[in-house]
């Protein structure tokens, strides 16, 4: 873990056995949140939301420096969720982390409420950039490392993608600059959930060998089960990974884990959850409707 | 221009430590002074403009001042949406540099051409658009947009551009720059066409007719100060750019125009047609082509003076 000498306040938890236990509860809370936020503001992406919630909270209770009572301040480590469409989970794990009250997430997708579809920018504390066109978070994050270089701040960058997502070509010309510029402390995670809107995203587009495209690009590349706690706080705890490279994890996730119903179904990419789906749901993660 | 370009952004980064230079693989030597006096600011981005453009937004939002400078289509329209997003929307400085505008890279081909870049950038939010009419203005401009809040785009020529300004003028983004006096008819031109509406003004005036000039660099936000009393002021007022007559300057007075009251005077909107060339030839054969030489400029703006007040009895003894 790197030194948190101009945060003084942030908690940031080891990932030893004991604590996986309580970050796996707080995962099945940020869900619930999320499937409620679904249901009550009619917003889709419930699928692709449930799938990268276990790396958001890993993320932000074990990985990032950063203060929930300053979420501006300079040295805080910047985490971008380039997959907007999953920004409920992005509210709900800010929100349970304590960056604004959780009571905030009922206002969800309604109108008039800061909180929308895709994030616009700085629309919460925390929300580091509006995102939800696909194939930006990773260079605007480059761009913010750049900017630390000059102004010789350490914070690092994590950027959250989503399979489907690398189509774009913009995150190749991303991923070709990064090594090329010798940036080490950027962090991509790719939500490998192994869908896209309208099919297998291996199907869709010829992306494996998904790891190695990554490796060939000068990237240290991992793979990891990407809903497995324990895997996602040892690889994300260790960025910069001492190899002078910048750091690539394919995370093998499953769409909408966590909800037995939902789990690889990818009509969960549109469907909107009703009442009695909220309550299986909640019952199957143990937390109160 | 360009030098001008390159030997101003490297003072002005001598004077401002937040100044960043990102180049998409362009401008080989050009740079070299500024790479040596300030390499921990200078990025080549290789041939990815989409992922430059974010960088440069993503720099931006920590304090810093990027310029980004590649030809102008690839600069402007092949990275239009990280424009819109990342810069736009996120309201960030970010200049955007595009050299080459218009027709002055004719040679390359129309891949190279850029007569749509101005259409499409002003209609982003937050964006201004500059086009500096000579070199001169191009080093003022450059100094201008790192004192804006907003996104600036310049849009600029090539090299080797007449000089129209013998001395600094007192450039403002967003105010027309008189360098002609005239009474009947006012030429309004934005870019490197500038010297050749001073030839068109000349014409004229050997033709009897008192034409204005005026650098109108910057196409957004519009100077309407100077419309409103230039419209009411002359006969004709005629836009002239190396761009498409769709949503350029032209486009830009033609929707100011319509919703304004009263008598006025016509507007003449002189530009490249609707139309790609698929010729060779350099910019003069390409100007010729699509009638932006000073003969067929103050020809196009006579005959509309002439048709503005038929009645004249004067304007008939000249016709």
């Amino acid at each position: 873990m790197l030194p948190l000498a101009s945060l003084p306040e942030t908690e940031i938890l080891d990932a030893g056995e004991l604590k996986i236990a309580e970050l796996e509860a707080v995962a099945r809370k940020v869900r619930a949140s999320v499937v409620k936020m679904a249901h009550t503001g009619k917003g889709a992406h419930l699928g692709s939301a449930l799938s990268c919630i276990d790396i958001l909270v890993a993320a932000y209770w074990t990985a990032l420096r950063h203060n929930p009572r300053d979420p501006w301040a300079p040295e805080r480590d910047r985490f971008i969720l380039s997959k907007g469409h999953a920004a409920s989970a992005l509210y709900a794990t800010l929100a349970h982390r304590g960056f604004f009250p959780v009571e905030d997430l009922a206002t969800y997708a309604k109108a008039g409420s800061k909180l929308a579809e895709h994030p616009s920018p700085a629309c919460a504390p925390g929300v580091e950039v509006g995102t939800g066109s696909l194939g930006h978070g990773l260079s605007l994050g480059l761009g913010m490392l750049l900017a630390g270089r000059i102004n010789r701040q350490s914070y690092r960058a994590f950027a959250v993608l989503s399979d489907g997502e690398c189509n774009e070509g913009s995150v190749w010309e991303a991923a070709l600059l990064a090594p090329a510029k010798k940036i080490d402390n950027v962090c991509v995670v790719v939500d490998f959930n192994r869908w896209q809107a309208t099919g297998r995203s291996e199907e869709v587009m010829a992306i494996q060998p998904f790891r190695e495209k990554w490796k060939s690009f000068g990237w240290s590349a991992y793979e990891i089960d990407g809903n497995d706690m324990h895997a996602l706080c040892e690889v994300l705890g260790n960025v910069p990974d001492g190899s002078g490279k910048p750091v690539a994890i394919v995370a093998r996730t499953v769409k909408g884990k966590g909800i037995s119903f939902m789990e690889d179904d990818n009509n969960w990419h549109y469907r909107i959850p009703d009442e009695n789906d909220v309550a299986r749901a909640c019952a199957e993660l143990g937390v109160e409707p | 221009m360009r030098n001008a370009y390159a030997d101003e952004i490297t003072k002005l980064a001598a004077d401002d430590p937040r100044i960043v230079l990102l180049v998409g693989d362009i401008g080989n030597k050009l740079f070299d002074s500024f790479r040596e006096r300030f390499p921990e600011r200078f990025f080549n981005c290789g041939v990815a403009e989409a992922n430059m453009i974010s960088m440069a937004a993503g720099l931006a939002m920590n304090g810093l001042r990027p310029y980004a400078y590649t030809i102008t289509p690839f600069i402007t329209m092949r990275c239009l949406e990280q424009i819109r997003v990342d810069v736009c929307y996120h309201e960030q400085p970010v200049v955007l540099c595009g050299v080459g505008s218009g027709l002055s890279y004719a040679a390359n081909g129309a891949t190279h051409h850029s007569c749509e870049d101005i259409a499409c950038l002003r209609s982003l939010p937050g964006m201004s658009v500059v086009c500096p009419g000579d070199a001169t203005e191009v080093r003022l401009a450059v100094r201008a947009a790192a004192k804006e809040r907003g996104p600036v785009y310049l849009r600029l020529g090539k090299k080797g551009e007449p000089m129209v300004h013998l001395t600094p003028p007192d450039f403002r983004i967003g105010k027309v720059l008189p360098v002609r006096d005239g009474r009947e008819v006012a030429l309004l031109a934005t870019g490197s066409i500038l010297p050749v509406a001073i030839a068109a003004a000349e014409r004229l005036e050997a033709a009897g007719i008192s034409a204005q000039v005026v650098s109108f660099h910057t196409v957004k936000p519009l100077d309407t100060e100077y419309l409103a009393d230039a419209f009411a002021r002359f006969r004709v007022v005629a836009t002239i750019e190396e761009h498409s007559i769709l949503g350029g300057l032209g486009g830009s007075v033609a929707e100011w125009l319509a919703d304004q009251e009263g008598p006025r005077a016509r507007l003449v909107r002189i530009g490249t047609p609707d139309t790609f060339l698929h010729e060779a030839g350099g910019q003069t054969h390409a100007r010729r082509l699509v009638g932006l030489t000073a003969e067929a400029i103050a020809e196009r703006v006579r005959s509309a003076f002439g048709a503005a007040a038929p009645s004249d009895p004067i304007l008939a003894v000249r016709s």
